[in-house]
């Protein structure tokens, strides 16, 4: 058997690679095809129960498993004229400075009411240090349909016990009015 | 940096800021400044998957005399801190800084005496691109966010006018230490 020169072996796999689709990923132009993973972990997002109240409760068990020591979270008392979240408390300052925050998952873990977790969102690069501390309005889910926004009580009859059990299912007409006021 | 610092503001000179923005956008030269794990996904962006050279980056040059943006990738120590800044000063200007990932943001998770709680520091930074490490898509958004910001960039007497706006603002704004927010 004939053996085939060296260059030309070495030449057809360069001429071969020229029928190979590029493998390039067209970032900013093409990005919707080339998603993150769904368990990345990406920008945080403070959920909702049903009906629109908070999930986050204060507690400060995030803040204390963080490594980084990237959020900060002060709770208050919740009262029955303004009712964020059901249960006592709720996080009224919540702040995760982006860049302290090394996105490890660890304050997803410790959340006892799935109140913080994680999106795909990854685009948070900024000019300043200042606009990269996200405050709880820039991290609270946004208002799906049949949700009221927070302030407002508790589904009439409800204990927060049926809130972490997931019994609510959405907004009564009486709690949709009281968020309208 | 030349004759178009002289020009008389107007229309003349708007034009010139956007051909000269968009030759420097589309000309930038990454130094090779990678320190720790994210040196990996800014190596990763300069091959064939993410490929900076769509945007005319390149290749990332080796010398600091032939680059104009330089993408601090990792925690800098306090022994690196004045080679970074030696580094700096010696490319020519105009240039960038990107402090890509955390620890060259702020410090990171390494909040102690070695590191250096943010490049910024030790060199002007023009955008903060967190992630541990960001993943190539991200610093390819910091990247094209830089370029937003070199196109827009004034030049000679707007850029004047644009400081001495950016001072007054600056001198009406509440110090830090008299804020009372959410925080009390």
């Amino acid at each position: 058997m004939v053996e085939i020169p060296q260059v030309i072996r070495a030449f057809g796999t360069t001429f071969l690679n020229m029928f190979k689709k590029p493998i390039t990923e067209q970032y900013p132009e093409e990005k919707h095809l080339y998603p993150p993973k769904p368990r990345f972990h990406g920008r945080h997002q403070l959920n909702r129960y049903a009906d629109g109240l908070e999930k986050c409760i204060g507690c400060e068990l995030c803040a204390w498993a963080c490594p980084a020591d990237a959020i900060y979270v002060e709770g208050e008392e919740n009262t029955d004229e303004e009712r964020f979240s059901p249960g006592e408390r709720f996080g009224k300052v919540y702040q995760i400075n982006y860049l302290r925050c090394i996105m490890c998952g660890l304050c997803i873990e410790a959340c006892p009411t799935r109140a913080l977790t994680m999106t795909n969102e990854f685009e948070l690069a900024d000019d300043e240090r200042g606009k990269l501390i996200y405050e709880k309005s820039d991290l609270l889910a946004p208002l799906l349909p049949g949700m009221a926004p927070a302030p407002h009580s508790m589904v009439e009859g409800f204990t927060d016990r049926d809130y972490y059990s997931g019994k609510v299912t959405g907004a009564t007409p009486k709690q949709i009015e009281e968020a309208g006021n | 940096m030349g004759i178009e610092e002289k020009l008389p503001a107007g229309v003349l000179l708007t034009s010139v800021e956007q051909i000269v923005g968009y030759a420097r956008r589309n000309s930038l030269w990454p130094a090779t400044f990678g320190l720790a794990c994210c040196a990996i996904e800014m190596m990763a962006v300069g091959a064939g998957k993410f490929d900076i050279a769509r945007f005319g980056m390149e290749t990332f040059r080796a010398s600091p005399r032939q680059a104009d943006l330089m993408i601090v990738a990792g925690r800098v120590s306090q022994k690196m801190a004045p080679v970074l800044r030696q580094i700096y000063d010696q490319m020519p200007g105009p240039k960038w800084v990107i402090a890509m990932g955390v620890c060259a943001s702020s410090g990171g998770m390494f909040n102690n005496y070695a590191i250096v709680q943010g490049v910024d520091h030790v060199v002007p930074v023009d955008i903060y691109l967190p992630g541990c490490p960001p993943r190539p898509e991200m610093l390819l958004d910091a990247i094209l966010k830089l370029h937003d910001q070199i196109q827009n960039t004034k030049l000679g007497a707007h850029r004047v006018a644009e400081i001495a706006q950016q001072e007054v603002v600056a001198l009406a704004t509440t110090p830090l230490i008299e804020m009372r927010g959410a925080l009390k």
